[in-house]
């Protein structure tokens, strides 16, 4: 097993938005900085697939100015574990990998949350986000029938973007009530890009019907999605459909900030307003630290940069721009938080934990997270949790008490690269 | 122009542009069930993200591959449950 | 027996105090087991679930056989999530001098009717195909099995509130006395005989106890089936567990109904953090390829520590603390609490009724360590 050895000043571990503006901020501030992304290509979620050919106009310009400053992206590898102070393990297909750090910060992105309903587990139920990733691969969507569900901004984002790869989107469910999303466009003002792109979106989806306070109540099909059904308000409906893209806004990743032992509270990891953890020299940004969208992840990733590189008066210049799009993501976070009906979605034989198919009627009787997880297996899968803690936290309140190495699954070779096998990468 | 990769995918070959994820060649190609679930239900991909798990398939006869983390490269060999 | 609400209270609900409480609701006692956190949740969870016959003394051996045997009669019994299967013990050699051993163990067992079955190179190969070339020999031991811990636990649990038990779980327990248990909620709870069946935990209840913790860590895999067949150990592992320095490493990997592998395993004293240590699960999991060379490419998908309840002689305190009436003990099991835990129950049956036990019950008798004697001036 090969071993590849290197050591920085500044260690980004995620390169979407926040990590590339941090790692670019480093590197601009004089500081050497490496940039670790578990997926094939920079651009984290939002900026999936655009690396070689961006659409946004933002992307485009992170882009050219990242590829313009010397900073090393290092993406298909996968950060598992803490090995000794201030050195993380990682591996990709092949090698492990070894980086040394002065400084860390951790953008590790969100992912979606999703809550478990009767046929969830079919193919061709998706996450919202899901099979927009997909589409961003090159999964060809043109002519199919899908309906998108769920709640949050990404749902309209999503259906625009599946409309404009030639699906036909049946409808957008969003499960907050119409006040409150009346609520949030009253104050969009404030934010007129926002209020502007919401526009540009709705626009693009003139002809199809967006639903408040409806919500999918099950997929249905026989080993294969056929149709989903909705509560609309108090009317049920059955829509058929090829695909249904379903996500309830998102997680934060927290997953390496625990490992690391920094703060983490009500699924956030806090930091300081130079963006710097519990834990001194280890500094996250963008949507571990509550979600917040694409503009205050790039804010929030300079000031790290700034601050991990000892520029606090940069960063400082940036601390209005922050409150501002923090304020934002509070008001999102409000409009799109979850109605307690949704709770009722799975029925005893719901799926909850998809690793290790444990339905919800053998958690019932369970009282932490710990108890139904050495009894049922449920959380004991290759996901770790990921997918149905969210859910179960959701459900019954129980929230994960611990983290352990590696925090991905992680081949036993990675686990024992010795440092005497490798070479050492100074950078 | 765009290049293009050769694999097999349960034994038959295909063919799909350089650059694309093992997961959408499947897709592509019409395994919407990539794996069985420990009870034996189909299931598909789910986040598409690289968290789920759900996509899980064998390369080159490594098992719980993530097939949407992984780039299809020319003489690959996938196989689904 | 006593007019007090409980003719017996068995303090931890993991797999010694579970096993104590089935055997005592089936000889009708009045009985209620107080758990502090979650049942099966301590030592019980985080051990690998291998019924093993052991041969590092007569008294181990008599324990483990004892218990092997009511576990087999118990199998029929077991639910499914109780995942027992008799997947046997294979402990291997590498070099002459483990071969030698291997010949003593083969001796050992043959000599009290252990069904055992030696394998040269050949036969180990065959059996074991993912093992390395050029090892010297197996003892396959095929009697031996694995269970699912947590689950065995709270089935026994079951069978004992079937019979009547009272389970309190999530009710620690701020001390106990002859007369009974009080909770730290304030709650007091009177009963006529108690059993500590605390683990690591015995000594905060009993101060003075000789019971010392020894953190174990284990590793488990995505599910593989049929890469291992039986539970192998190299023969150099009881090396491992009788060592008194701070650490140490021995190959020891189980397969698991699901296809997952269990990798192990480590021990250290003078531990007390739960974190799992990247250097230790390095030298653990080094040494399983060490023998399984083909692991190495295998998925890591979990890992975890535990607390093992060690005693100075190996051997567990079951029985009266000595000094006190109504008060017993059921712990310092280290490494075999969940082997052992039905024979441990039994011996505690037979202490309690005055009733002669299956066993000699002298070795396991709390009365022999010297240091008991702090434990009744505190209480």
């Amino acid at each position: 097993m090969r071993l590849q050895r290197f050591a920085t000043e500044v260690l980004v571990i995620g390169a979407g938005p926040a990590g590339l503006a941090a790692g670019y901020t480093a590197v601009r501030s004089g500081r050497h900085a490496i940039l670790v992304d578990e997926n094939p290509a920079p651009g984290g979620q939002i900026w999936r697939g655009e690396w070689t050919t961006p659409r946004s106009s933002e992307a485009a310009l992170w882009f050219d100015k990242v590829r313009r400053a010397p900073l090393t992206i290092l993406t298909g590898i996968r950060v598992i574990a803490e090995v000794a102070e201030r050195t993380l393990l990682g591996e990709d297909q092949q090698t492990a990998y070894e980086f040394r750090y002065k400084t860390l910060i951790l953008a590790t992105g969100a992912r979606e949350r999703f809550l478990p309903f009767p046929g969830w587990t079919l193919p061709n139920v998706m996450g919202a986000g899901g099979l927009q990733a997909l589409v961003k691969m090159g999964f060809p969507i043109r002519g199919k029938r899908v309906v998108v569900a769920g709640t949050g901004p990404l749902l309209l984002a999503v259906a625009a973007y599946l409309r404009a790869h030639g699906a036909r989107v049946l409808m957008i469910a969003e499960q907050a009530p119409l006040s409150r999303l009346l609520w949030l466009g009253r104050g969009l003002w404030r934010f007129p890009t926002k209020a502007w792109q919401a526009l540009i979106l709705r626009g693009r989806l003139f002809d199809v019907p967006y639903r408040s306070s409806c919500w999918p109540l099950s997929a249905n099909g026989d080993g294969r999605l056929q149709s989903v059904t909705l509560q609309c308000g108090s009317r049920t409906r059955e829509i058929p459909c090829d695909y249904l893209a379903c996500g309830f806004h998102l997680v934060p990743n927290v997953e390496l900030a625990l490992l690391l032992r920094c703060e983490v509270r009500e699924g956030c990891v806090r930091v300081n307003e130079f963006q710097e953890t519990s834990r001194a020299n280890i500094f996250c940004a963008g949507e571990p630290t509550g979600i917040g969208g694409v503009d205050l992840a790039l804010v929030e990733g300079q000031i790290a940069g700034y601050a991990a590189a000892g520029r606090p008066e940069a960063a400082r210049a940036l601390f209005p721009q922050r409150d501002r799009w923090r304020r934002f993501a509070s008001r999102l976070n409000r409009t799109f938080a979850l109605r307690p009906e949704l709770k009722k979605l799975p029925d005893a034989q719901t799926i909850v934990c998809r690793c290790e198919d444990v339905p919800r009627g053998r958690l019932e009787e369970y009282r932490s997270w710990r108890e139904a997880k050495l009894h049922t297996r449920c959380g004991m899968g290759p996901c770790q949790g990921r997918i149905c803690g969210p859910a179960v936290e959701f459900l019954f309140g129980w929230t994960m008490e611990s983290i352990r190495p590696p925090i991905f699954p992680a081949r036993v070779e990675s686990l024992i690269a010795s440092p005497e096998q490798g070479e050492s990468v100074w950078r | 122009m765009r290049e293009v990769v050769t694999l097999t995918i349960n034994h038959t070959r295909v063919e799909v542009p350089a650059g694309t994820t093992v997961l959408v060649a499947l897709l592509a190609n019409g395994i919407m069930a990539v794996r069985r679930s420990v009870s034996g239900e189909p299931r598909g991909p789910l986040c598409g993200i690289g968290v789920c798990f759900e996509c899980r398939v064998t390369i080159n006869d490594r098992p719980h591959c993530q097939s949407c983390q992984v780039l299809c490269e020319d003489g690959m060999d996938v196989r689904t449950e | 027996m006593s007019p007090r609400a409980y003719d017996v209270i068995i303090v931890g609900a993991g797999i010694v105090g579970a096993a104590c409480a089935a055997e005592c609701a089936k000889e009708g006692m009045r009985v209620a087991v107080v758990e502090s956190s979650c049942v099966g949740g301590g030592a019980t969870a985080a051990g690998m679930g291998h019924i093993v016959v052991m041969d590092d003394s007569d008294a181990q051996f008599a324990l483990t056989r004892y218990s092997q045997c009511l576990w087999d009669q118990l199998a029929d019994d077991l639910p499914p999530e109780c995942e027992f299967r008799r997947y046997g013990t294979i402990w291997i050699a590498t070099d002459e001098e483990e071969l030698d051993h291997l010949r003593r163990k083969e001796q050992f067992y043959r000599e009290r009717h252990v069904p055992v079955e030696f394998l040269d190179e050949r036969a180990l190969a065959e059996a074991e195909p993912n093992l390395r070339e050029g090892l010297r020999g197996g003892l396959l031991v095929p009697n031996d099995s694995v269970v699912y811990p947590p689950c065995a636990a709270r089935f026994l649990l079951e069978r004992a509130r079937d019979r009547g038990a009272v389970i309190f779980v999530g009710r620690p327990v701020a001390r106990l006395d002859e007369q009974g248990v009080t909770l730290r909620d304030g709650s007091f709870l009177p009963a006529g005989a108690i059993i500590n069946a605390t683990g690591t935990w015995a000594p905060e209840l009993m101060p003075g106890l000789a019971i010392k913790k020894r953190k174990g860590h284990l590793a488990i895999t995505d599910r593989y089936p049929g890469f291992v067949r039986h539970q192998l150990v190299e023969v150099g592992y009881l090396k491992s567990a009788h060592a008194h320095e701070a650490s140490s490493i021995a190959f020891n990997i189980q397969p698991r109904p699901t296809g997952q592998l269990l990798i192990g395993s480590s021990r250290q004293y003078d531990v007390e953090s739960s974190d799992v240590s990247h250097a230790v699960l390095a030298r653990m999991l080094a040494r399983a390829c060490a023998y399984l060379p083909r692991l190495a490419e295998l998925s890591i998908i979990r890992t975890w520590t535990g607390f093992r309840a060690a005693t100075p002689d190996n051997l567990p305190l079951i029985g009266p603390l000595p000094g006190h009436e109504h008060l017993y003990l059921a712990t310092g099991h280290e490494g075999l609490g969940i082997t052992t835990s039905l024979g441990t129950a039994k011996l505690l049956i037979a202490h309690l009724l005055k009733r002669p036990p299956a066993i000699p019950p002298e070795p396991y008798l709390p009365s022999r360590m010297e240091s008991l004697t702090c434990v009744k001036s505190s209480l």
